[in-house]
């Protein structure tokens, strides 16, 4: 994937990152920096304080289920410097997950983590207020893991789209082009030149 | 000589008239001021990110719309910046300015019922608030007359827009924007020189700017504490590079300050309206994508500077038409975060004003 | 194609694209029916508009002949019939007590009727103009121009069930609707609605009207009470705050009044401003802000409607009252804003007099002009003005209003003894007190916020800053040191 205009390199985080806490970092990409989930915390405050990084704001957390294990996401962002870095934590026990709380570095974290907590079931040590956020107490299961409601071998996702053509995958989605001769257009299609046949990604 | 008395506990919600929406707050108070504060959300709770796992990325789109349903627009938008990248779709240019033009309406339509909601929780009788509905009423008219919706447009398209505007909508569209900074001003006379407004609002609820850093703040919320943050500078998508336009920054982190910030926000957006109108090209309105689009393994976080804040959309892709995990921050959940710090030894009518000065959206909290 | 999407030919008159639109514009209007009305209709309504203003010269001619004055069907004075009556039935030899009783009836049954009638048709005017005040249209369904409106809310109302809340004091629930009416009947007695025609003009009057307004508290505080919920208790012990606090200026305003006209009558301190040939507003400016705002802090109008401020919590006091009851309390909140437009309109603005027009039109007609206009001027302040908070509320009695009505009354009492003895034209002397006291009105308000410690809030001062370049709490600083 294309990382985003202001992301920075996660090799480029993850080389600082483990020169000032040697062992913190577990691998990286172009895109993030993985972290070992036990210093998580740590991981966080460092980059929060370095004016190196000055990762100022944590802008987006949020839970991945990989089926046999859990990976926290944190986007976090200086404002200052007007950059971007992802932090990817793993969470290897999917019975009973549970990770350092980043609420004392980032107060923003509060209703995130409430959230995963509520949704995703990861347990955050150290959060001052884990409570379920959008389900009662009591409610059976975490529904935004991937085995709730017990599918058994059924994999929740969409491995084909229903109206998708089997012989053409590349038949391309167009209610208003297609099959519509040039008479019949509405005036505002009018616009559109003949020879234009639009773009496929490849 | 003190007087020993008993905190009691007061049920803010669900039903209430200045919770905006299905929103409970169960404070504790002492007489009028607030000692403890719980805040229980989830009536609005429909499980989006689980659905839209089944589901392609384009059938995902209505579901931005029922989001944060105030600003139906810049949730289309959000998702299909994300979803464009993560499949490298282009977009056209002309699609792009149109996408603008549509977000900015949508902008100026949810600021105005922010802070017409805000003044009706400081008291004034709905006047400001219908006032402000009625520019309201005619970008509303504007959505209708291109995608046939209102609230939930379900107008944006990966690689595109559904539709082009029909020919009536420019002239509408220009007089619109011509009258608007006229109306705004208004507006402003209404409550900016309003003394009473003025007592009610500043100095209340004030967040520093540190805090609003820390706290996950974005949007007005945070330009209200004075930090010049907005990511249609900072990191522009589509076409907001080409524009000039300023962003406004509040003084003091109070509630007049989010609110004034609101409305210089609105004249911000009506520039880049009448830039977008003079500049948009000719040519098509978006780009054929394939009926089931399968991105590469891979994930993104796109984001978008809506009305309330960052709206980002984390997607990830296992190769299949349908994204594996589909998280949306809320900026109205976000925005929260420092509420009970706000409520807590405040009086209950300025916490009011608090909330409604962060502007939330229950539809987007509970998702 | 251009590149300009605006230089495009436009269509010459784009006509409304939704569908809400075109129906706005094809509601009927008043003047369309009239257009499309058939010949004689049309041809009848212009008959009766003559006739309308036919009757009006022959009793103006009627006016000016003198034929009237002082008979029984003077219609000009409802309290010559009255008297009338009362003077015929002595004559009879039945006794004393049968005039009384029967005038007093009369009397009584007139106010009720009047305000009852009133509450009805105020509701409407009240909603109408709140929607002209809010670019809407307001009821417009139910009736000619939605007159019937409050009828079919009332009816509503009558029809509902009336819920009595889980742990509510049943007895003590059901007493509210009506305790609050009764003062807000009473408070009507003493007020002069032409020279004859009040019907209970003692002469402590003002007295009676203080005493009167300020049995109401108790009636709301059993409604927050026997409520058994948070918000109706909130909500009275507001109202108890704010009644006692602003009872205190409203009674110190009035002693101005009583220091010029040197009585307590309430047809006296009218007729005091009829033969002066002024109102006491002109002399008192400071007197009748008081006397205004600390009444709409009374009667929970806006802007000092904390005690059933809507926004914060629900309906205060009455948030468990449903049907009729609920509606009762409406309709005192109503009729409580009439009678202190017609406290104003006596005590400040002349009353049933208008500088001798009283001698041509029925006075009572100008005294409810008066009490409209004061009316107006309420839903004027609900459409606009936000409210405040109650500890701003407060302060302000305690603070401002009560030393600086304390500081006028001294001031009065040196003008009033002036007036007395000065031997100059009464209208000179009025009209130096006038300008004299609107002067000292601006400076001692100036000089006691100053006092106070009270800056005026600057929303000019408080603009946004407007930048260009993004950053964090750097470039916020930046941005605080820069301008």
């Amino acid at each position: 994937m294309p990382p985003g205009s202001t992301q920075l390199s996660g090799h480029r985080v993850a080389e600082r990152l483990n020169g000032a806490l040697p062992g913190v970092v577990v691998d990286a990409t172009d895109e993030w920096v993985e972290v070992e989930p036990s210093r998580l915390v740590e991981a966080l405050r460092w980059l929060h304080d370095s004016p190196e990084f000055d990762a100022a704001q944590l802008s987006n957390c949020c839970g991945v289920d990989r089926y046999d294990h859990f990976v926290m996401v944190y986007h976090l962002q200086s404002l200052d410097l007007n950059h971007q870095i992802a932090v990817k934590a793993t969470v290897a026990d999917h019975e009973n997950p549970a990770l350092p709380s980043a609420y004392p570095v980032y107060k923003g974290a509060l209703l995130q983590e409430r959230e995963v907590y509520d949704l995703m079931g990861i347990r955050f040590d150290g959060h001052p207020d884990l409570r379920r956020i959008f389900l009662w107490e009591g409610f059976p299961g975490h529904p935004l893991r991937k085995d709730f409601l017990g599918l058994g071998n059924l994999s929740p996702g969409l491995a084909r789209f229903p109206f998708e053509d089997r012989e053409h995958p590349d038949r391309l989605m167009n209610p208003t082009g297609i099959r519509r001769d040039a008479a019949a257009r509405t005036a505002s299609e009018q616009d559109v030149p003949d020879d234009w046949r639009g773009v496929a990604p490849a | 000589m003190t007087f020993a008395s008993e905190p009691y506990v007061l049920n803010i919600g669900p039903q209430h008239p200045s919770t905006h929406g299905v929103f409970r707050l169960r404070v504790a108070m002492d007489g009028e001021t607030i000692v403890d504060m719980d805040m229980i959300v989830g009536y609005l709770h429909r499980s989006m990110e689980k659905l839209a796992e089944e589901r392609t990325y384009t059938q995902n789109i209505p579901f931005t719309d029922r989001a944060d349903y105030l600003a139906a627009m810049s949730g289309n938008l959000g998702l299909c910046i994300a979803a464009e990248r993560l499949t490298g779709v282009e977009v056209p240019e002309r699609a792009q300015y149109l996408r603008v033009i549509f977000a900015e309406l949508q902008r100026i339509a949810s600021h105005a019922m922010a802070n017409g909601t805000l003044v009706s929780d400081a008291g004034a009788w709905q006047t400001p608030l219908l006032y402000m509905f009625r520019e309201r009423e005619k970008i509303l008219d504007l959505f209708e007359m291109t995608c046939g919706a209102r609230l939930t447009t379900n107008y944006m398209r990966i690689g595109g827009v559904a539709f082009e505007p029909p020919p009536e909508f420019w002239p509408a569209l220009s007089e619109l924007v011509d009258e608007l900074p006229d109306r705004i001003d208004e507006y402003s006379e209404l409550l900016t020189d309003n003394e009473i407004f003025l007592v009610r609002t500043r100095g209340v609820g004030v967040i520093s700017a540190e805090d609003a850093i820390n706290g996950s703040l974005t949007g007005p919320a945070l330009r209200g504490s004075g930090v010049p943050w907005d990511l249609r500078k900072a990191e522009p998508y589509d076409v907001y590079d080409r524009f000039d336009f300023e962003v406004p920054v509040g003084r003091g982190g109070d509630v007049y300050d989010r609110f004034s910030v609101r409305f210089e926000e609105t004249k911000q957006s009506t520039r880049i309206i009448k830039q977008a109108m003079e500049q948009i090209p000719e040519g098509p309105h978006k780009t054929q994508i394939p009926l089931a689009l399968r991105p590469e393994p891979g994930e993104v976080y796109g984001r978008v500077e809506s009305p309330r804040g960052e709206l980002g959309f984390y997607l990830v892709s296992d190769g299949s038409p349908a994204p594996y995990r589909f998280h949306i921050r809320a900026p109205s959940l976000i925005n929260l975060s420092l509420l009970k710090q706000l409520a807590v030894g405040s009086t209950l009518a300025d916490a009011v004003v608090t909330l409604g000065s962060i502007d939330i959206v229950v539809g987007e909290i509970d998702r | 194609m251009s590149s300009d999407a605006t230089s495009r030919p436009l269509p010459a008159a784009p006509r409304p694209a939704t569908p809400m639109l075109r129906q706005i514009l094809e509601q009927p209007t008043l003047r369309r029916a009239f257009r499309g009305a058939p010949l004689p209709v049309r041809l009848a309504l212009v008959v009766v508009a003559l006739g309308f203003l036919a009757v009006n010269v022959a009793i103006g001619a009627l006016v000016v002949s003198g034929r009237l004055d002082g008979h029984w069907y003077d219609f000009r004075d409802l309290g010559n019939a009255t008297g009338g009556l009362a003077a015929w039935l002595d004559d009879r030899g039945l006794g004393p007590w049968l005039s009384y009783w029967v005038t007093a009836l009369i009397g009584g049954l007139g106010i009720l009727s009047f305000v009852g009638g009133v509450l009805l048709i105020g509701t409407w005017v009240e909603r109408r103009l709140l929607a002209k005040f809010q670019i809407r249209r307001g009821p417009n369904r139910v009736g000619p121009f939605g007159l019937l409106q409050p009828l079919a809310d009332a009816l509503k109302l009558i029809q509902k069930e009336v819920l009595v809340p889980l742990g509510a004091d049943r007895r003590l629930f059901f007493l509210p609707p009506i305790l609050v009416f009764i003062p807000a009947m009473l408070g009507w007695g003493p007020v002069p609605w032409a020279p004859r025609m009040a019907y209970l003009d003692i002469n402590v009057g003002l007295v009676y009207v203080v005493a009167i307004s300020s049995l109401a508290v108790l009636a709301i505080f059993i409604a927050g009470w026997s409520s058994n919920n948070h918000y109706a208790l909130l909500g009275a012990m507001r109202t108890v705050a704010m009644m006692v606090s602003y009872e205190i200026p409203v009674s110190i305003s009035l002693l101005s009044v009583v220091l010029f006209t040197g009585s307590l009558q309430l047809s006296e301190i009218v007729a005091w401003q009829a033969t002066h040939n002024t109102w006491l507003a002109m002399i008192l400016p400071f007197a009748l802000f008081t006397f205004f705002f600390s009444s709409t802090a009374e009667i929970n109008r806006t802007p000092n409607d904390i005690a059933e401020a809507e926004s914060e919590i629900v309906a205060g006091f009455h948030t468990e009252y449903s049907g009729m009851k609920a509606g009762l309390f409406l309709a005192v909140e109503l009729g409580n804003a009439l009678l202190v437009g017609a406290l104003v309109a006596t005590f400040f603005l002349g009353g049933y007099t208008l500088f001798g027009l009283e001698e041509w039109v029925p006075p009572y007609l100008i005294l409810a002009g008066k009490i409209s206009a004061v009316y107006f001027v309420f839903v004027w302040l609900r459409g606009t003005l936000p409210r405040f908070r109650l500890d701003q509320l407060m302060g302000y009695a305690w603070k401002f209003l009560i030393p600086l009505s304390i500081a006028f009354v001294g001031i009065s009492a040196v003008e009033a003894s002036i007036f007395a003895r000065a031997d100059l034209p009464g209208l000179v002397v009025l009209g130096a007190f006038g300008v004299v006291n609107a002067v000292l009105t601006v400076v001692l308000v100036r000089f006691w916020a100053r006092i106070a410690g009270y800056e005026a809030p600057q929303g000019d001062l408080a603009q946004p800053r407007l930048t260009t370049t993004v950053g964090g709490l750097r470039a916020a600083q930046r941005l605080r040191i820069t301008r």
